[in-house]
């Protein structure tokens, strides 16, 4: 064969041809919106998610035929005798086809004209909040799935819950097996009404709520006929229009630094020190003036770079700015201390720098947490060693109240208190997901304990921890 | 998230995991076997670390059933870069006896032997592999860090919540953790970022002509691990290959696409998925990834 027929020179001008460019374009100008499903044991989840795939046609003809057949070697579909089993598009190990249930977290992509989508298909079984809670930390929008014929059970209230503690911007009910009330109008703005009511209370805003039958495929990507009465979106129509995420880039600067380059050996880049990571928050810009935390240092942005890699070579471009969720290296005007762990913040509206910590936790371990328990923190790119000095209570989901409790278990979720051997620059999680999340982990086997959220809402103060500022060799 | 565009988002999360591995990890080491996807993988990496090196060495397991010009292409990589390369060889297995050969005559499932030896005797205490969640089943249940046991398998029942972008690469002496910088991307995607970044690929991803023969719907090449049964014809025709295994279980596809932007429109148009369409070691079983993958398989 001849390698000739494959420059890259011959590649770059079919990419000149109409068709071809006209679709790299559309592809590059997608935007990707991260949803998870929640629900409990026999919602029919894993159906609504076969469903919509299926229905976008993310499905290609030999998935369908592995499903066909699958499908008929068993007798038909579950539940329905049918000859195409939904659930079995999502249920990837060999444990979920034989028993017929999801045990993790499986991750789905389609996409339409319109959006790419991530999809965490969550179980609502084994472990059910930290599968939840695993698929609801990076989600745009959470799909939680209600049998009509039962309403609102105890895990609807847990993973509403989680879903309002989490803050996930958008949350959508999905009533579904709609078929199997008759298509009443009445059961559906019952369970809405009951729903709404939950989701006030727990501080969640934006909730619509669809009524859908995952298996017929009612209101999912196709509007049903049979539900004359519902007005809304369909379900696709919802996730191609969702806003993603709060805008973080609208919060103040926080650079967590995540990795110091300092390429000493190359010639041209010999006194090159830069400082990576992803903006967390904000806009980052060449000339901000900008504090070094934790030590509390003034300096100033003196370039921000992004790589220019050829087949043979690496070097970086300036940039005047960047703004969150764009990996980047920054250069500072200072030789300070910065290393991993150090946080590049604005001036206005700095972080509190904290050894003491309010937080609410979803405990994911099945060891029970009890106070002056020693434990990991993992915080942007900080790890610290931390003792729990009280648990404060633990929500009760029938009242959605505090109540007073010396441990929280598996599944609970719970106020408490920290006290960290190092200080970390933080901020409430209500106004930074990134600088307000944390992890607590075993420090004897390594296992992740619980999902954190900063609670605590003390103003930041500038002049505090510029009062103390550590002095570091510059 | 909102103004971020998929391509660029995809991008700063995968080179967001290759600095956390770098900063928090002794001994991490790239799989590389010159397919797209590790060539992806190496590049984001490249740009993670830019002006500096990739502080990483790169391992290939060979089964020895690899493409010429895949291999020509690892090679020419390493040098120009720089790198240092670890080659775990399965031939050398089967030499010593340590590995038998398969009644079906593919290797892919030969690699686990060698990979977990590579990975004791080196120390590697992180692997990043170019899986993606889209590939498989099995696969779309794999967390960006995956915890390996000191036999180096996976539990899909007992994984770690992944939870932010907080990745827990906490673990005990001989145990060591996977890593996927490209779990969220799709075939698709990478195809798209090799066209936006112009990465060159070995030239059997682009339409070519070849001696192949037809067996169970795949296109596999005539050559010295795989050749044709009574009743199979051979043909010269116009393929490409989506993905690049050994060439005793890799099949082709009939297609014209030349470009890397032309290839795009293929995929987009696709009836069939990469695996599916061409690889024979996924269709043994209805989970064959998924017990690979508990032996320790990428």
């Amino acid at each position: 064969m001849s390698t000739a027929e494959n420059t890259l020179a011959q590649h770059a001008d079919a990419a000149e041809t109409g068709h071809a460019k006209a679709d790299l374009e559309q592809l590059a100008q997608r935007q990707l919106l991260r949803l998870a499903t929640a629900g409990s044991v026999d919602d029919g989840k894993s159906t609504l998610v076969g469903r919509l795939l299926h229905d976008c046609k993310a499905i290609l003809a030999d998935q369908i035929a592995h499903v066909q057949t699958v499908t008929a070697s068993r007798g038909g579909a579950r539940g329905t005798g049918g000859d195409f089993d939904f659930a079995l598009l999502t249920d990837g190990l060999r444990a979920e086809r034989e028993q017929g249930i999801t045990i993790d977290v499986a991750y789905r992509y389609f996409a339409t004209d319109k959006r790419s989508f991530i999809l965490a298909d969550c179980p609502g079984h084994v472990q059910y909040t930290r599968n939840t809670v695993t698929g609801a930390s990076t989600a745009d929008v959470v799909i939680i799935l209600v049998d009509a014929r039962h309403g609102v059970l105890e895990q609807t209230r847990r993973h509403l819950a989680v879903a309002g503690l989490l803050r996930v911007p958008h949350v959508v009910l999905a009533v579904n097996k709609i078929d199997l009330v008759g298509y009443d109008q009445a059961v559906f703005k019952g369970i809405t009404k009951d729903v709404t009511q939950l989701a006030d209370q727990l501080g969640i805003t934006d909730i619509q709520a669809i009524p859908v039958s995952a298996l017929i495929g009612d209101n999912v990507v196709d509007r049903s006929p049979a539900t004359s009465w519902y007005t809304g979106p369909t379900l696709l129509e919802f996730l191609e229009n969702a806003s993603g995420r709060s805008d973080l880039s609208a919060q103040p600067l926080r650079f967590p630094v995540q990795y110091v380059i300092r390429p000493q050996t190359n010639d041209q880049y010999r006194d090159y020190r830069g400082y990576t990571g992803t903006v967390a928050s904000g806009t980052i810009t060449v000339g901000d003036p900008v504090i070094v935390l934790p030590a509390g240092r003034r300096t100033t942005v003196a370039g921000i770079d992004r790589a220019i890699v050829t087949p043979t070579s690496t070097a970086v471009a300036e940039r005047p700015s960047a703004v969150a969720g764009e990996a980047i290296t920054v250069r500072l005007t200072d030789d300070l201390d910065v290393a991993r762990g150090s946080m590049i913040v604005a001036t206005q509206g700095s972080p509190r720098i904290r050894r003491e910590l309010s937080a609410t936790v979803c405990w994911l371990s099945d060891r029970p947490l009890t106070v002056g328990a020693r434990v990991l923190i993992k915080h942007t790119t900080n790890s610290a060693q931390a003792v729990v000095t009280e648990i404060v209570g633990a929500l009760d989901l029938d009242t959605l109240g505090v109540i007073d409790t010396t441990q929280l278990a598996l599944n609970d979720i719970g106020k408490v208190q920290l006290k960290i051997a190092a200080p970390l620059a933080a901020d409430p999680y209500s106004s930074n997901t990134v600088t307000g999340s944390f992890l607590l982990i075993d420090p004897h086997d390594g296992s992740t304990l619980s999902a954190g959220m900063i609670t605590d809402h003390q103003p930041a103060s500038l002049d505090e921890h510029l009062e103390v500022p550590v002095p570091i060799g510059s | 998230m909102t103004d971020v565009l998929a391509p660029d988002s995809l991008e700063s999360e995968s080179m967001f995991v290759f600095r956390e591995v770098a900063a928090e990890f002794e001994r991490p080491v790239i799989l590389f076997s010159g397919g797209k996807d590790s060539i992806v993988m190496l590049h984001l990496a490249r740009k993670a670390f830019a002006p500096g090196a990739v502080p990483f060495s790169l391992l290939h397991v060979d089964t020895g059933h690899n493409f010429p010009e895949v291999l020509a292409y690892r090679d020419a990589t390493v040098e120009a870069l720089g790198l240092r390369l670890e080659v775990a060889s399965v031939e050398d297995y089967l030499a010593d006896g340590r590995l038998r050969e398969r009644s079906d005559g593919t290797r892919n499932p030969l690699q686990t032997v060698p990979l977990l030896d590579a990975i004791n005797t080196h120390r590697f205490d992180a692997v990043f592999g170019g899986g993606r969640r889209d590939e498989e089943r099995a696969r779309a249940k794999e967390r960006i860090f995956s915890l390996r046991d000191e036999f180096g398998q996976w539990d899909p029942r007992n994984q770690r919540p992944e939870l932010w972008s907080l990745y827990n690469g906490k673990h005990k002496p001989g145990e060591h953790v996977r890593v996927f910088p490209l779990s969220n991307w799709t075939e698709l995607d990478v195809w798209n970022y090799i066209a936006r970044e112009s990465i060159e690929l070995p030239s059997i991803y682009y339409a070519h002509q070849r001696d192949v023969f037809e067996r169970d719907g795949m296109l596999l090449a005539v050559g010295p691990y795989s050749q044709p049964r009574d009743g199979e014809t051979v043909e010269r025709r116009v393929v490409r290959y989506r993905t690049v295994g050994d060439m005793s279980c890799t099949g082709a596809v009939a297609s014209t696409a030349a470009s890397p932007a032309e290839v795009v429109v293929e995929v987009a148009a696709s009836e069939l998925t990469e695996r599916g369409a061409t690889r024979a070691d996924d269709r043994v079983s209805e989970a064959a990834m998924e017990d690979r993958k508990r032996e320790g398989y990428f």
